[in-house]
């Protein structure tokens, strides 16, 4: 399996190709629904004020965010009450949630990786020809076996979102990933939809 | 009464960590239909280490420990009011063991309870008294992302040509695991209901799931189309995880209620593979789990 380091250039972005399998190291940060409505709410369609401590968290956010990558996760934490937290369970979510605000954001921060689970549509598959970028499936419901390449969890962001939807930053170790969407407009999801589609025809017809 | 907070505990606990025989089962026959180096069976063989590491670790097997579902049967003279109080003490105590990820948000201002309760429909609690002497409590944990992508149809369906007979329901929850691709996290398990109101009707598909995989569907025609539902159903080339590959469906489970003259529903309830339910049974102080 190929390793990539975190943050990820271009060229190596560029470099990735759909079904191929990769092991992630270094640090990203988690995010998820309400995450991905209040960046573009407040800093990229800026359809809200800033509040509280909003400008911190994206003064902070940026450098992560800047080569780097988001991971579509709800993790079951421990060590809630010592502030001494654990990933226990880590498994990405369903990122075609994230479809209406995901090439804005990867856009506007310059993300180069997107990890979650079930694909993402024709809106996010331009952003990663443009950014560029990629989509990186994980394995969905095996959040035991993912928490373990979860070395550390460095710090926490909007944890009033409470711990599903907070932005967790975490460094991790061969995270493994396989590529389904890539840099040059290919994606898995569309090929398997397309020829899912057909099959379902050909069995309705029957 | 006795105090059943503690055996409760342990349920929710073996639920979230410990997936059932059967599963690991069909999931283990799955591996082998798919090709060796395939995306799809490295996935497979994923989800079973995942599967060994939650049992050792006591982990949840999947982050989203869902919505917990509680089926209790219980024996007359038994309170509900305190059986409720016993399951929500036991869910929020499971929570702060992070066996379940705090899952229970207030829709109108999107505050998170922290500890899984809230409201009288979070965690669910079905009751029912039936006959004999021991309590049975089955819990269901379904994961929002298989729970998305389920689906309920009113026949006749114009646009897939499903007529009011089993043809038609063929026809409709097929189009339902083609519409579902990997997001619900294949492979699944189909809980299908015909006929019903639209709650009842949702609440049977999902009832349906608690018949273990290898238990046979009682009515010939249903057994029947349970098994061209999963053989047709792996015909789509969806895969585990949507990767593309031979296992789309592990099962379908079907089961039929009455219905309004005008009103023929088929509501379907898909399960993620990590098809969390384990079954608690008390009698004469003594419990068991399976």
């Amino acid at each position: 399996m190929r390793s990539v380091q975190i943050p990820i250039s271009d060229e190596t972005i560029r470099s990735l190709e759909v079904g191929e399998p990769v092991a992630l190291s270094g640090v990203m940060i988690t995010g998820r629904d309400a995450a991905h409505k209040w960046m573009v709410d407040t800093f990229i369609k800026k359809t809200r004020q800033p509040e509280g401590d909003d400008q911190q968290v994206y003064a902070a956010l940026k450098p992560i965010l800047a080569g780097g990558v988001i991971y579509h996760c709800g993790p079951v934490v421990a060590g809630l009450d010592t502030k001494d937290y654990r990933f226990v369970a880590a498994g990405p979510t369903t990122s075609s949630r994230e479809e209406p605000y995901q090439g804005d954001v990867m856009r506007h921060f310059n993300v180069k990786g997107v990890i979650g689970k079930g694909g993402m549509g024709p809106k996010t598959l331009a952003a990663c020809q443009e950014a560029p970028g990629a989509y990186l499936h994980a394995i969905g419901g095996a959040a035991s076996l993912i928490a373990q390449s979860v070395k550390r969890v460095l710090g926490v962001h909007k944890l009033d979102f409470g711990v599903p939807e907070a932005m967790w930053v975490i460094e991790v170790q061969d995270f493994p990933v396989v590529v389904t969407m890539d840099a040059h407009g290919r994606s898995q999801h569309a090929v398997i939809e397309a020829q899912s589609k057909s099959a379902l025809e050909k069995l309705l017809a029957a | 009464m006795q105090d059943l907070t503690e055996p409760i505990l342990e349920l929710v606990r073996l639920t979230s960590t410990d997936l059932p025989a059967d599963v690991e089962q069909a999931l283990r026959q799955a591996v082998e239909r798919e090709a060796p180096g395939s995306a799809a069976r490295g996935a497979l063989e994923t989800i079973l280490k995942n599967v060994a590491l939650s049992r050792a670790n006591s982990t949840p097997i999947c982050q989203d420990t869902g919505t917990p579902l509680f089926y209790v049967r219980h024996p007359a003279g038994w309170s509900t009011r305190s059986l409720r109080a016993q399951i929500e003490s036991a869910v929020a105590q499971a929570t702060a063991h992070a066996y379940l990820r705090p899952n229970s948000v207030d829709s109108l201002s999107g505050k998170n309870s922290g500890n899984n309760l809230g409201g009288h429909y979070f965690p669910t609690i079905h009751f029912e008294e039936v006959e004999g002497e021991a309590l049975v409590i089955e819990l269901m944990l379904k994961g929002g992302g298989c729970e998305n992508v389920g689906a309920q149809y009113s026949l006749p369906h114009s646009q897939l040509g499903a007529g009011r007979d089993l043809a038609g329901v063929r026809k409709v929850v097929l189009d339902a695991v083609h519409q579902a691709q990997g997001q619900g996290c294949a492979p699944g398990i189909l809980g299908v209901a015909i006929g019903g109101d639209r709650g009842s009707s949702y609440y049977a598909s999902k009832e349906a799931l608690l018949r273990k995989l290898d238990e046979p569907n009682p009515d010939e025609s249903l057994a029947a189309l349970e098994a061209r539902l999963t053989q047709e159903a792996n015909q789509l080339g969806i895969g585990p995880m949507g990767f593309g590959g031979e296992t789309t469906v592990l099962d379908a489970k079907i089961t039929h209620l009455n219905r309004l003259p005008a009103s023929y529903f088929v509501s379907v309830s898909y399960m993620c593979w990590a098809y969390r339910r384990r079954k608690m049974v008390w009698k004469d102080g003594q419990v068991s789990y399976s």
